[in-house]
């Protein structure tokens, strides 16, 4: 029996983990995805917004403001990159005058700090880029960015260090209420079998409508609203510093262009409603808008550099807003859906209010062994020269690159795989260290990191996929072939004997 | 910190050339230093024939045309590393590099080749738009895959690009076993030699479809299948052209870039065109000292004129570590 069962390991479920860990509480999470991070939360802007777009008093208002204040010293806490670098939200001459004075008169309504609105001359000067048809902006200092998987998986491997329990490749099919020794609770369907937990969070993302709807008579449903990108060379990634915003309209933010903690440059998103809840492909249409609407507010914008593209599902609730708590006529089910943007700034509010409120509910004990800090996978690129040659000298691979465009190591791609809730394909090492994700995508280094994840996980290599379940890489092993009982080797020796035979039988009869 | 008159950046055929040319020219202080755990660079994987006609009149696999200069590098007891990346070089020449046994390292050299050869141009930077399953692969990749680990990438497999690595990679999976089902090329004349068109494709009854792009990829887990269309003269995908393949693979062959990162963070000037580093006659690039050959000046479809345009810069660098002694 546990107290709490999380439904997906997005950056919600994540936060709710581990901010549950710090009670003494059984949690359980259950992923249908091989890892963490394989829904919306690996496919974002991943901008920690300053909190003035949402409605005030919304709770998006609320979690984006809390969230956004809590972000930096989480960051801290669980060592991954976080860069406060401001973002600006751009008015052109075609766009509505009021429109920024409204995005102020919010922003201060919900408490955040530090908004001014500036003019064209000093607009220019921190953007050189910016479109020439620009008028003025609003200048959001607190405006962050961050690396979104790294934030998932800290959060994850906090929780996981700190008790809670994670299992993959485990699909949530059903939920029905269920009496416990302890008082009412729910029986947890999965296709890999029944658990049984005194509560259940439900942050399955795009499905969460689907949990919602199987205990509550009050209906939630989500449109996945698709948002294609495209990511820029690092060779250009000082093209903007700040993140530079259209006025949002009715379909969202616009497109953006920013940079990334990881000194590239993101472009977009588009937003598209579409009914797949699995269609994360881009198309050729949607990356067409974008080439068509990002260059409303910066200029020359080098779409020539993008090393690749890709697409993500904002989970759409048709009350605009988050969804958090306990509906009425489902006590002890706790929603955490319709969480679209701005979710991944949120999530850290979202993880600890929902924590707290399952904590009164059974009223948990703090867990006196919670230990906050996370260390992160070590990277010798941060080291001096000397510190590097002492690492080197204790530890061998961290002197053999593999990844040539980001410059990881063997000893980086080796922590990513034996860690808590360590790698186990391409997709994770590459999350996790950014192997393969620079310029070349992989092309160079995923036959080595399949060699290492196979000697890793004592695995062979044709068995290591690019994302778990149906994603090999490799179809065939043709050196299976090549074993002494195959039938292809029976067959050659067979032939060769065969061919002594009758070259012996030959000269027998020449001989006669 | 180490100290050699001459050091090679890649042990590839145009490092090689450069150093036993240097070597034949009177420099004996000479390092190459080569991120794989074998000199050849991507001769290694070229497993087919069709090298050396040239330069040394006779047909030679990749692997043979490289031990040729591995058996002259090792004869002139030229000094080299592997399994060692240069991660800098600074425009005085200082070069930063690390590997298991030595750990980072750095070596002062008189002066410097690059011969960093290339690298392929990616499915992000074509903006093929679809799902982002397994099964999508660089020929260069796939080559690797199969020809050094035997492992087979895929078995239904559509082609894009019809460069002579993507034709020759056509030709290798149907060895294998596999089944090529068109190698489609977006420009109306394919950019592959003729004999290996012939050789390639047309001895195998591989369609060769011009003007034809990927315009969708399916599958959320693995490759199921691509979607091919016409495209126009400004290279726009006509709508209603579309025909699908059930593949579980696509093998790109769409280009060769130059591996350029040292070069430019060195603060050398490279040509837009080319994308190498702008290069005298000698191939002294705008760094004086600083000399480049190979692909990673510009992408050869021979190797020959790899070797050839290696040996001059190798004397070049010579002669500059000369004139300076
Ligand atoms: C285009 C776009 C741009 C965005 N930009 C930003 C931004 O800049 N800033 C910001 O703050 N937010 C942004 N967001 C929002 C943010 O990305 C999301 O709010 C956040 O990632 C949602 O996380 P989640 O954990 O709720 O959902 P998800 O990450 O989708 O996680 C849900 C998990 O549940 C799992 N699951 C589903 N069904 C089941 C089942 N039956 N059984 C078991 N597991 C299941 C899934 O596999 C998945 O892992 C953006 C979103 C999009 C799409
Ligand atoms: C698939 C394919 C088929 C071909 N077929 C033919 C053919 O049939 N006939 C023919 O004549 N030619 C052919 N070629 C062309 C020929 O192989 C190339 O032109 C030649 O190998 C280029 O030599 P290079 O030394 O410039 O580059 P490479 O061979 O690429 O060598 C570069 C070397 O530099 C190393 N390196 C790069 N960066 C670093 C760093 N930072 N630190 C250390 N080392 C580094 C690399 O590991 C590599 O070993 C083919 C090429 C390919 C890819």
């Amino acid at each position: 029996m546990y107290d709490v069962i999380i439904i997906g390991a997005g950056v919600s479920g994540c936060a709710a983990a581990r901010y549950l860990s710090a009670y003494d509480a059984k949690v359980l999470v259950l992923e249908r995805a091989e890892d963490v991070c394989c829904g919306t939360s690996k496919a974002n802007s991943a901008i920690v917004h300053a909190g003035f777009d949402a409605v005030p008093g919304s709770l998006m208002a609320k979690y984006n403001v809390e969230g956004s204040l809590m972000m930096e010293a989480l960051s801290r806490e669980l060592d991954i990159p976080y860069k406060r670098c401001g973002s600006l939200v751009v008015r052109t001459e075609s766009d509505p005058r009021e429109g920024l004075e409204e995005l102020l008169e919010r922003g201060r309504k919900n408490g955040v700090e530090g908004l001014e609105i500036i003019g064209r001359e000093r607009l220019r000067e921190m953007e050189p880029n910016i479109s020439d048809d620009a008028a003025e902006a609003l200048w959001a200092p607190t405006g962050a960015i961050i690396c979104p998987f790294e934030l998932t998986i800290a959060l994850a491997e906090n929780a996981a260090v700190n008790g809670a329990e994670f299992r993959f490749d485990t699909e949530v099919t059903g939920l029905e209420p269920f009496k416990t020794a302890d008082g009412d609770g729910w029986l947890v369907k999965t296709d890999k079998g029944d658990f049984e937990a005194l509560t259940v969070i439900n942050a399955a993302g795009v499905y969460a409508d689907k949990f919602h709807n199987m205990v509550s008579e009050k209906k939630l449903h989500i449109t996945p609203r698709r948002g294609d990108y495209y990511l820029l060379d690092r060779e250009v990634g000082d093209f903007v510093s700040h993140t530079i915003f259209q006025l949002p309209d009715d379909m969202g933010k616009g497109v953006l262009v920013s940079q990334t903690v990881h000194g590239n440059i993101i472009v977009g998103p588009t937003a598209f409603n579409i009914e797949d809840k699995e269609g994360v492909n881009t198309t050729a249409e949607g990356l067409a808008a974008i080439n068509q609407k990002a260059g409303k507010c910066v200029k020359n914008i080098p779409l020539n550099q993008t090393i690749t593209s890709f697409a993500g599902l904002r989970a759409q609730e048709d009350g605009k807003d988050f969804v958090i708590g306990e509906p009425d006529d489902a006590p002890g089910f706790y929603d955490c859906a319709g969480i679209a943007s701005p979710g991944l700034s949120s999530a850290p509010a979202i993880g600890k209010a929902l924590a707290e409120m399952i904590a009164g509910k059974l009223d948990l004990k703090k867990n006196p062994d919670f230990w906050p800090i996370r260390h992160g996978i070590l990277k010798p690129s941060d080291l001096d020269l000397e510190q590097r040659t002492e690492l080197i000298k204790k530890d061998s691979s961290y002197g053999q690159i593999i990844c040539r465009c980001e410059s990881i190591t063997e000893g980086e791609i080796i922590d990513a795989i034996t860690r808590p809730l360590g790698a186990k394909s391409l997709d994770g090492v590459k999350r996790r260290t950014r192997a393969g994700m620079g310029r070349c995508q992989a092309g160079f280094c995923s036959p080595k990191v399949m060699e290492i994840l196979a000697r890793e996980l004592k695995v062979p290599m044709s068995e290591i996929t690019k994302s778990g379940g149906g994603s090999k890489l490799i179809l065939e092993n043709l050196k299976d072939g090549l074993s002494e009982e195959s039938e292809g080797l029976k067959a050659i020796a067979k032939w060769a004997a065969d061919r002594e035979k009758a070259e012996a039988a030959g000269k027998e009869a020449e001989n006669a | 910190m180490l100290n050699y008159d001459l050091v090679i950046i890649g042990g590839g055929p145009a490092g090689m050339a450069a150093a036993v040319s240097a070597k034949d020219s009177g420099i004996d202080s000479i390092l190459i230093l080569e991120r794989d755990d074998k000199l050849g660079g991507i001769l290694n994987q070229c497993i087919h024939n069709g090298f050396g006609l040239h330069h040394f009149k006779e047909e030679l696999t990749g692997p043979e045309y490289a031990q040729r200069y591995i058996d002259m590098v090792k004869e002139r007891g030229i000094e080299y590393r592997l399994d060692c990346m240069v991660l800098e070089i600074s425009p005085e020449r200082l070069i930063t590099a690390t590997n298991k046994k030595d750990g980072i390292f750095q070596v002062q050299a008189g002066a410097i080749v690059l011969a960093m050869g290339c690298r392929e141009r990616t499915r992000g930077s074509l903006n093929i738009p679809g799902y982002r399953p397994a099964g999508i692969y660089t020929a260069g990749t796939a080559q690797k895959l199969v020809n050094i680990d035997g492992l087979m990438p895929g078995k239904r497999i559509v082609v894009l690009g019809s460069g002579d690595v993507g034709l020759i990679m056509a030709r290798r999976m149907t060895l294998e076993g596999a089944e090529v089902l068109a190698v489609a090329e977006i420009m109306p004349k394919s950019g592959g030699l003729q004999r290996n068109i012939v050789q390639c494709l047309n001895d195998f009854g591989i369609p060769l479809l011009l003007s034809t792009t990927v315009v969708d990829i399916q599958g959320k887990e693995r490759v199921e299948g691509v979607t091919l269309a016409k495209v126009d003269e400004k290279l726009k995908p006509i709508p209603g052209t579309e025909t699908h393949y059930d593949c579980d693979c696509l093998l790109l062959s769409t280009g060769l870039i130059p591996e350029n990162e040292l070069t430019r963070n060195m603060g050398a000037e490279i040509d837009r065109k080319t994308r190498g580093p702008v290069v005298t006659k000698e191939f002294e690039t705008t760094i004086p000292g600083v000399f480049a050959a190979g692909n990673v000046v510009s992408v050869h479809g021979l190797v020959d004129d790899v070797s050839k345009e290696a040996l001059i810069a190798g004397k070049a660098a010579a002669e500059y570590i000369k004139a300076r002694a």
